[in-house]
């Protein structure tokens, strides 16, 4: 089995990794590239942990193979920052409370990104549904759409 | 995952020549939605993956009045379920597209992959069935075309051959006044799969139904068309009794078995229940 060479932006970074073929994009971002921001939650698709913001969609990175994404624009939790300062749905979490254990939140926050990035004035039943993907085990989800309810306020 | 030997050919003839030197146990990728959970966790361990990705020609959504709609087997859920033209005119077909997973999962999964991976419950195809979609396929022996409802032929099993990729769909023009809707119930609101789907298109001629198409999903080893209750409202003007009546064909068309999202009596319940309300809004939708 041929190893391939692989090359990615990330956060505006470029990035290559040569790889087994099957790896998924999260493995490779994870344990290649040390960024370790998104979580391996399910591993199937099921709880967005793993969400990364490919080429400008939201993809669950868990279901994407590695060598799909050659050549890609990704975004992860760690890039959402710019110059130190954290991006308004980041500090919105953290102001509204939104973070229990924090393993869902990465995939959240991006998740809640997409969303104002196309809506930016959603209504809950919109928040509700653009983070369908996203499971929380800890917070009951209520913070975390008056997160994002309150980042597009700011 | 397996290892895995990976190809990502840039045309439909390099890709089509992969599967015919390689043989059947080659799968091709394309959202990998299906593919890479199948992989991950359903045992299936293929020796080859060729990627679909970089081959040029399966995207694109184009609609022309004469040719009706064409849509690439590349074409992701949340492009179909977000384009204008198909929520006018074909909207049980963005309507089904809009309802997979969740928006990550919208914008991987495609519909030819929805289609290929041929699950009773996938949630494009009694719509693109209702629209009397056809499926273009190429292979090594060269082009054909065969109707969606006649791709199935059981759970996870089409007719295509090892050698075959599935290009796209053609949806005819509907007639001027027609509406249709897909529904479908499932035992969680959103990221769950349906118990039962329901896809109607009703095309009025005249005060009367001209041509009536209901396709079921999941009460049966592949989507079914429920053409007894079909050839009964076709030619009839639509009321209470027609469609009360439709619903109960529909019923008795269904053959659904018991599992987790329900047992096999609720989903016939969910059969009659489903089909006579989604009558009614493919009505008013073809009225207004
Ligand atoms: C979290 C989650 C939720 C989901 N929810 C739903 C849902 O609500 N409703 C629903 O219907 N489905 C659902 N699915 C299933 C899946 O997303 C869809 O069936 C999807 O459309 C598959 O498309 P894909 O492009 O990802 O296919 P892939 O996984 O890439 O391929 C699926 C199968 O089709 C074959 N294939 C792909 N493209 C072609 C082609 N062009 N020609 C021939 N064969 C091909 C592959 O070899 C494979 O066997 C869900 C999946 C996940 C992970
Ligand atoms: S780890 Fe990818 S969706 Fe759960
Ligand atoms: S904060 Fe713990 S899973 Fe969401």
């Amino acid at each position: 089995m041929a190893k391939l060479e692989v090359h990615y932006t990330i956060n505006g970074r470029a990035h290559e990794a040569y790889i087994e073929p099957n790896l998924t994009l999260l493995e490779v971002v994870r344990d290649e590239l040390r960024l370790t921001g998104s979580k391996e939650g399910c591993g199937t698709g099921d709880c967005g942990a793993c969400s990364m913001i490919v080429d400008g969609k939201l993809v669950t990175s868990c279901l994407m193979l590695a060598p799909q994404a050659d050549g890609a624009e990704i975004t992860t939790i760690e890039g959402l920052a710019t110059n130190g300062d954290l991006h308004p749905v980041q500090q919105a979490f953290i102001d509204t409370g939104a973070v229990q254990c924090g393993f869902c939140i990465p995939g959240m926050i991006l998740a809640g990104k997409v969303l104002l990035d196309q809506n930016p004035k959603p209504d809950e039943q919109e928040i509700r549904s653009a983070i369908a993907g996203n499971l929380c085990r800890c917070t009951g989800y209520t913070k975390i759409v008056e997160a994002i309810a309150a980042a597009a306020e700011a | 995952m397996h290892r895995f030997e990976y190809h990502a050919p840039t045309s439909l003839d390099e890709a089509v020549a992969l599967l015919k030197e390689h043989g059947d146990g080659t799968k091709l990728l394309a959202g990998g939605t299906d593919l890479l959970v199948h992989m991950k966790e359903g045992g299936l361990h293929p020796p080859r993956v060729v990627s679909l990705h970089a081959v040029a020609g399966l995207d694109g959504i184009t609609l022309d009045e004469s040719d009706g709609l064409s849509i690439g087997s590349a074409v992701s859920m949340d492009e179909i379920a977000s384009n204008d033209a198909i929520r006018q005119r074909y909207a049980a077909l963005a309507e089904g597209a809009g309802v997979v997973g969740s928006v990550q999962t919208r914008s991987m999964a495609t519909i030819g992959g929805n289609v290929a991976n041929a699950a009773p419950s996938a949630d494009t195809t009694p719509p693109l069935a209702v629209f009397d979609a056809t499926a273009q396929i190429v292979g090594s022996g060269g082009t054909r075309e065969v109707p969606v409802i006649d791709l199935f032929e059981g759970p996870g099993s089409t007719v295509l051959a090892g050698d075959e990729v599935l290009t796209g769909f053609k949806l005819p023009t509907p007639p001027a006044d027609t509406g249709s809707i897909y529904q479908r119930h499932t035992p969680r609101k959103i990221m769950d799969i349906a118990a039962v789907g329901v896809g109607v298109r009703l095309s009025l001629g005249g005060g009367n139904i001209g041509e009536a198409r209901i396709c079921l999903g999941a009460v049966a080893a592949t989507i079914i068309r429920a053409t007894e209750a079909e050839d009964a409202l076709a030619g009839h003007p639509p009321s209470e009794e027609l469609f009360a009546k439709a619903a109960e064909l529909a019923q008795a068309a269904s053959s659904p078995i018991s599992d987790v999202r329900g047992s096999a009596e609720f989903r016939r319940h969910l059969v009659g229940v489903m089909t006579k309300r989604c009558l009614d809004i493919a009505l008013e939708r073809a009225q207004n």
